[in-house]
């Protein structure tokens, strides 16, 4: 089949971009998104041109480099999919596809369809760990954890930190990823005793990087590739009021 | 890393800077606007009591010099409940757009998400109205108001309302503000618990339900008014 690409180019951080349409003649519905846009580079790079740059690494949908605005939305149609995993089959011959960049002051474009996500790692830097001695792995019923704590401990961490939900986020807010990782850690027992004040250090961070704050609208949770729920968000919020109420300062006075 | 003493005002301050601080502010002065909303709907729908006195008593009861103190107490707590209400809402909006400037060439929505999309317009729209509203039958500055004793002061509730909603322009400007304040509530009647961190795999489904029935339920009730003076079945 055949699909028109508009894709926006931008050949570097300081650069303006724009919106630029291509043809990809002979798409097979087998192939995933990014094999479709790997023709392209490829007949782009016969012709001389420069190829479309996008992030991408395990392509089996766990590693969270992948993603683009397909028609604007993050990930394209299919919901729970990852990039990487939408195949062509979920589109007609004759399709007309926008790709643009995940859009952030947080998340600046590098190139094309690559933005630079290190706000993320600077947030999970922030508190996004637990800070115990590690060793050999304890034995592995030495810490009972209920086995509802631990499911839905295990559905947080199966965020992947793409920053689909920024980038579908009316606000730009980074709240849905925050919120996965404050259920992941501050259900289990571990992650206890440094709960609030990971609230405390995570959410200030996110402001510093410039990134909205939620308003409720679940736009986050229907694109996320991981079905995380806006649960996790109002379990952040929970976390975060009841360390403000406490007087919690988090680390550096936030 | 502990709860050490911190001078309160400090940690007030603190407390606000942070947005989900903010958005717990918006979620308390909301419950307070939605609890006025509720209370103010069931004495206006006294208008339909068979006795058309029966409203001009109640406002009579409300303007006794012996319930100034708690009236205008309410009439305060409500001043600064709107006004925390909007300033964070503001506050927060231009943090969040400040948050994308570059925006997108495509952008699809979620089609349910529209009353949470546009709460920053619901808003100040049903803002607007609250002062039209004050203006018309608080302050009568848009008619001129019937009372029935100047001192004390009682108002002809009953007859202002009738004059006032035989207008078309204003019973239609009062018809589409209640319209963008159910969507608002719509929207704010359970975003209120999750801003808070009240969220439930098997209860936020049904408050979502519930939310959006009563705000319904209040629409009709606050349109119905208008709707019926202009079908002539409240009359003078
Ligand atoms: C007068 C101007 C008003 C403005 C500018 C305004 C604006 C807003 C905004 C922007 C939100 C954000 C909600 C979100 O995105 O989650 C909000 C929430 C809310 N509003 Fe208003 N609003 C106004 C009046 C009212 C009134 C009159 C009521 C009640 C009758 C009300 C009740 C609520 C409630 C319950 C929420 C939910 C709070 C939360 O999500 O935490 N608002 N408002
Ligand atoms: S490339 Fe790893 S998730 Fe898509």
């Amino acid at each position: 089949m055949r699909i028109i690409l508009h894709i926006w180019r931008q050949r570097s951080a300081g650069e303006k971009g724009r919106m630029v349409r291509y043809e990809v003649p002979n798409v097979s519905e087998h192939m995933s998104f990014l094999e479709m846009l790997d023709v392209l580079n490829e007949d782009l790079t016969m012709r001389g041109e420069e190829p479309v740059a996008f992030d991408h690494d395990c392509r089996e949908g766990i590693c969270g480099m992948c993603g683009a605005m397909v028609n604007g939305i993050a990930h394209g149609p299919l919901p729970g999919t990852t990039l990487c995993q939408l195949h062509m089959r979920h589109f007609k011959d004759g399709d007309e596809l926008y790709l643009e960049p995940w859009r952030a002051r947080a998340f600046p474009v590098v190139k094309d369809l690559v933005v630079d996500r290190s706000a993320f790692d600077r947030i999970i830097a922030a508190g996004g760990f637990i800070a115990v001695a590690t060793g050999s792995a304890p034995d592995g019923n030495a810490i009972p954890v209920p086995k509802d704590d631990a499911e839905k401990s295990m559905d947080a961490a199966a965020c992947i930190g793409c920053g689909a939900c920024v980038a579908m986020c009316p606000n730009a807010s980074a709240s849905l990823f925050m919120g996965a990782k404050m259920a992941h850690l501050g259900l289990l027992p571990q992650g206890q005793p440094e709960r609030e004040r990971r609230a405390v250090a995570m959410v200030a961070q996110a402001n510093r990087e410039l990134f909205g704050s939620c308003t409720n609208i679940g736009e986050c949770e229907a694109v996320c590739p991981k079905d995380i729920k806006l649960e996790v968000i109002a379990r952040m919020n929970r976390d975060f009021l009841r360390a403000k109420w406490a007087g919690e300062e988090g680390v550096a006075g936030d | 890393m502990s709860a050490i003493a911190i001078n309160p005002i400090y940690r007030a301050v603190r407390f606000y800077e942070a947005p989900i601080g903010k958005k717990a502010v918006m979620a308390i002065t909301g419950v307070m606007l939605v609890g006025y909303v509720i209370g103010h709907l069931l004495g206006n729908l006294q208008i339909y009591a068979s006795d058309p006195e029966q409203i001009n008593r109640y406002a009579a009861f409300l303007h006794n010099p012996a319930n100034a103190i708690p009236l205008w107490a309410i009439r305060g707590v409500l001043l600064a409940a709107v006004i925390l209400h909007i300033t964070a809402s503001v506050q927060l909006w231009l943090q969040n757009r400040a948050a994308r400037p570059v925006g997108y060439v495509k952008k699809d929505d979620v089609p349910a998400s529209y009353a949470a999309r546009t709460m920053i317009w619901s808003g100040p729209i049903v803002g607007a109205f609250i002062v039209f509203h004050v203006l018309h039958l608080t302050v009568g500055a848009v008619l001129p108001l019937e009372d029935i004793n100047q001192n004390p002061h009682t108002p002809n509730v009953y007859e202002n309302v009738i004059l006032g909603f035989q207008n078309p322009w204003i019973s239609g400007f009062y018809i589409l503000a209640m319209i963008l304040l159910c969507l608002h509530l719509y929207h704010g009647m359970w975003s209120m618990f999750q801003s808070v961190g009240i969220s439930h795999p098997r209860y936020t489904p049904k408050l979502k339900k519930g939310a959006a029935i009563l705000a319904i339920l209040i629409a009709i009730g606050n349109c119905s008014i208008p709707i019926a003076v202009m079908a002539g079945l409240l009359h003078l």
